[in-house]
C-alpha cells in the first residue's frame, strides 16, 4: 500500500517536472503562446492535495494549473496540445495555458483573473448541497489571491453554510515580483481562517507526504458535514513567475536555498533511503515519464487546429451583432 | 524632439508629474520594486520612495478605491491596473464613486484621478486576457476617457491627465510599448479632447483610435498606391468625449467614413462615431459609413482564430473598396 503511494507520489511528480521543462522548450521554440506560468518547485501541492482527493470530487483551478489537470488524469497528450492551441487540446484549442478544463474528470477550469476561482468553488459546492452529493471542491490558489475581496466574501459564505470546500493556498511567497510581507498585514495565510470560523493549518509544502496526509485529514473534516477547511501549503516556484519574468527580484541565496528543498529530489532520495523503491524502480519510473511527456510533445505537433471561430459563444449559434466585413449591405 | 519608446515616454510623464508635485502618486501590482509589468515606472520606486511609488496587494477594487479617496483631499494618484482585464474588477470604485462623486456632492468633492492600464488582443493571451473595455468606460458620465496611439500622444496624455480636475482612464496597449516614435524634448501637455488628422486625404475618412490608427495608416498607403484612393486618417485619441467636431468636419469634407475598432461591434467606438454622424452631418454622406470591428466573440487561443477575430489593415482595404463600390 505504502510503495504503491510512494510510486504513484514519484511518477506523478517526475512527469509535473518533465512536461513543464518540455511546455518551457516548446513556448522557447515558439510553439507555444501567451502567458505560460510552470510549477516546479510546487508539485508536492498537486500531487498530495489530489491524490488524497477522490475522483468523484471537483477541482477549481488557477492559470498555473497544468499540473493539477495531469494529476487529476486529464492525458498528458490533451494538456500539451492545448499548449499548442490544437483541436485534440482539452479546450478543443479556444483555452491555452490558463484555461485547461476536463469536465469529465471533473477538473472546472484554469481561471486568470486572481481571486476568481473562490466564488466559482462554493457555487460548485452548492450544487453539491442541493444534490445531496457526498463529493467536495477543492480550491487552489496563490498567496496573492487572498487580498483579492472574493476571498473573504467566499470564505465567509463557505463557512456560513457549512459548504464542502477545501480551500487550498499554493503560497509561494511571491505575487509575482511582490513578496508576501509586501503584500500581506498577515503572512500565514491559514490564521485568516479563524475570521470566519473555520479550520485552517499550515504544512510544508515541499513535502508531499506530509501534504497528502495533512490533505487527508481536512478532507475528513470537510466529508462530515463540519465546513469547510483552510490548508496552507508552504511552496516555492523554482523559475520566475511565467516564462516573460526573469525573478530577478530574489536573491540567488534564496533561490538556492529552496532548490535545496526540492520536494522531487527530496521524495526519490527519501524512497530510496528508506528502502521504500530501489534505483531499478525509480528509473523505471523516470523512463515512462519521459516517455510520455514525449508522446505529449509529438501529438501535440502532429494534431490539426481548430477551425471554427464562432462555435460555442451561445448554445445555439446567434447572429448578435455580427457583421462580416466588408458589410453584407449593399453599397449604394 | 527625441525617439523613444511608447514606455519611454509613459515614464517620462510619470518621472516629470512626480517631480513636479508633491501630491502626485503612483500605485499598482508591481509598479515598485520591480518597476512595473511593462517598465512605465523603472526606477521610480528608488528616486521616490515606497510612499509615492506603491506596490500594492491585489486588491484591484479597493485600491483604486485608496486614490479615488485620497484624491478628494488633493491627492494626485495614477494607477496602473496591470492589464485593463482586471479593470472589470475596479468599475464600481471607478463607475460608482470616482465618476460621480463631483455630481452627487453638489460639486462639494472632486476625484482627478487618472486609472491608466493596458488592454487589447496581444500574442494569444486567450479570452480572459484579451478585453478590450473603451467602450464599457465611455458609457460613463463623469470620466475622462483617453487613448494614445503613439509614444507623443502617450506621454502627453498622461501629463494633461495628471493636471486634469476630472478622473481621467488612459487605455494603452499590450502591443504597443514598444512602438517607437518621436517626443517633444520640452514639457508637453496633449489636450484631452478633440482629434487629430494623421494623414490629410480627399476620397474617404478612416477613424481609427490606438492600435487601429496604425492599421487604418497602413490601409491608407496600399489604397494610395494600388487604386488611387486618397484616405484621410483621423486619430481619435480622446474617446470620451468624443470630437463631433472635428468627426462633422472630415466627414464634410470627403463624405465617405469607415470607423476601424479592435473590440467587438456592439455598443463601440464605430456605433457612436456613427451616431454622430447621423447627427451632425448625415447629408454630407455619398454612402452609408461601415465600421471594421472584432468578430463578436470572447478571443480563441488559438493563433490563427485570434487573429481571425480581430481586424487588421486587409480588412480596412477591403471596406473601403466595398465602400467606394470597387
Ligand atoms: C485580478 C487580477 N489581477 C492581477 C492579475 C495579474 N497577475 C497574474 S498572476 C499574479 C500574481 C498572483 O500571485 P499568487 O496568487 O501568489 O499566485 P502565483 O502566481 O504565485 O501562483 C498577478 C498579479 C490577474 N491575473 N488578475
Ligand atoms: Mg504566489
Amino acid at each position: 500500500m505504502r510503495r504503491d503511494l510512494i510510486r504513484q507520489f514519484l511518477y506523478d511528480m517526475l512527469l509535473a517536472r518533465l512536461f513543464e521543462q518540455a511546455a518551457a522548450e516548446q513556448y522557447l521554440q515558439g510553439r507555444i503562446g501567451g502567458f505560460l506560468h510552470l510549477y516546479p518547485g510546487e508539485e508536492a501541492v498537486a500531487v498530495g492535495t489530489l491524490r488524497a482527493a477522490d475522483p468523484g470530487d471537483y477541482v477549481v483551478s488557477t492559470y498555473r494549473e497544468h499540473v493539477h489537470a495531469l494529476v487529476r488524469g486529464t492525458p498528458p497528450e490533451a494538456v500539451m496540445a492545448e499548449l499548442f492551441g490544437k483541436a485534440t487540446g482539452c479546450s478543443r484549442g479556444y483555452g491555452g495555458s490558463m484555461h485547461l478544463f476536463d469536465a469529465e474528470r471533473r477538473f472546472l477550469g484554469g481561471y486568470a483573473i486572481v481571486g476568481e476561482t473562490f466564488p466559482v468553488a462554493i457555487g460548485v459546492a452548492y450544487w453539491l448541497r442541493l444534490n445531496e452529493e457526498p463529493d467536495v471542491v477543492l480550491c487552489y490558489f496563490g498567496d496573492g489571491a487572498v487580498n483579492q475581496g472574493t476571498f473573504h466574501e467566499s470564505l465567509n459564505m463557505a463557512a456560513l453554510w457549512k459548504l464542502p470546500v477545501l480551500f487550498v493556498c499554493e503560497n509561494n511567497r511571491y505575487q509575482i515580483g511582490t513578496e508576501i510581507h509586501r503584500h500581506s498585514a498577515v503572512p500565514e495565510v491559514w490564521r485568516r481562517a479563524c475570521a470566519y470560523g473555520m479550520e485552517g493549518r499550515r504544512v510544508d509544502g515541499m513535502d508531499v507526504l506530509a501534504v497528502h496526509e495533512a490533505t487527508r485529514e481536512a478532507l475528513r473534516h470537510v466529508r462530515e458535514g463540519k465546513g469547510p477547511f483552510l490548508l496552507e501549503c508552504e511552496t516555492y516556484r523554482f523559475r520566475g513567475h511565467s516564462m516573460a519574468d526573469s525573478g530577478a527580484y530574489r536573491s540567488a541565496l534564496e533561490v538556492a536555498e529552496l532548490r535545496a528543498r526540492d520536494p522531487l529530489e527530496g521524495l526519490r532520495r527519501r524512497a530510496l533511503a528508506e528502502g521504500w523503491l530501489g534505483e531499478g524502480e525509480v528509473a523505471e519510473l523516470e523512463r515512462r515519464a519521459r516517455k510520455a511527456v514525449q508522446a505529449a510533445v509529438r501529438f501535440a505537433e502532429q494534431s490539426p487546429p481548430p477551425t471554427e471561430l464562432h462555435r460555442d459563444v451561445y448554445a445555439q449559434p446567434l447572429d448578435v451583432y455580427a457583421p462580416e466585413i466588408p458589410a453584407r449591405r449593399a453599397a449604394p | 524632439m527625441a525617439e523613444m519608446a511608447l514606455w519611454e515616454a509613459v515614464r517620462r510623464a510619470h518621472d516629470e508629474e512626480l517631480a513636479n508635485d508633491p501630491m502626485v502618486i503612483v500605485m499598482g501590482e508591481d509598479v515598485g520594486l520591480a518597476g512595473g509589468t511593462y517598465k512605465a515606472t523603472l526606477g521610480l520606486y528608488e528616486k521616490y520612495g515606497p510612499e509615492r511609488v506603491i506596490d500594492t496587494p491585489i486588491s484591484e477594487n479597493s485600491f483604486t478605491g485608496l486614490g479615488i479617496g485620497a484624491s478628494f483631499l488633493g491627492v494626485r494618484p495614477i494607477i496602473e491596473i496591470m492589464s485593463v482585464n482586471f479593470a472589470w474588477l475596479a468599475l464600481d470604485q471607478i463607475a460608482n464613486t470616482a465618476a460621480k462623486v463631483r455630481y452627487m456632492s453638489g460639486g462639494q468633492l472632486q476625484a482627478p484621478v487618472v486609472i491608466r492600464s493596458p488592454g487589447g488582443v496581444a500574442h494569444q493571451l486567450g479570452a480572459q486576457h484579451s478585453a478590450r473595455m473603451e467602450k464599457v468606460f465611455m458609457g460613463i458620465a463623469g470620466l475622462r476617457v483617453v487613448t494614445p496611439s503613439n509614444p507623443r500622444q502617450a506621454y502627453g496624455l498622461l501629463k494633461s491627465a495628471v493636471r486634469c480636475d476630472d478622473p481621467v482612464f488612459i487605455n494603452e496597449h499590450e502591443y504597443m510599448y514598444n512602438l517607437r516614435g518621436e517626443v517633444p524634448d520640452e514639457e508637453y501637455f496633449h489636450p484631452l479632447e478633440g482629434s487629430e488628422v494623421a494623414r490629410p486625404g480627399r476620397d474617404v475618412t478612416l477613424f481609427g483610435y490606438n492600435i487601429s490608427v496604425h492599421w487604418c495608416l497602413q490601409a491608407a498607403e496600399r489604397l494610395a498606391a494600388e487604386h488611387g484612393i486618397d484616405c484621410e486618417v483621423v486619430d481619435l485619441y480622446a474617446l470620451s468625449p468624443l470630437d463631433r467636431e472635428g468627426i462633422a468636419r472630415s466627414v464634410t469634407r470627403t463624405h465617405r467614413a469607415v470607423i476601424v475598432e479592435e473590440a467587438e461591434a456592439p455598443c463601440g467606438v464605430g456605433a457612436e462615431v456613427m451616431a454622430i454622424i447621423d447627427e451632425e452631418c448625415f447629408y454630407e454622406l455619398d454612402a452609408p459609413p461601415l465600421r471594421v470591428s472584432a468578430r463578436n466573440v470572447p478571443i480563441p487561443y488559438n493563433r490563427t482564430l485570434e487573429r481571425a477575430a480581430i481586424p487588421n489593415a486587409d480588412e480596412v482595404v477591403a471596406a473601403v473598396l466595398h465602400l467606394l463600390g470597387k
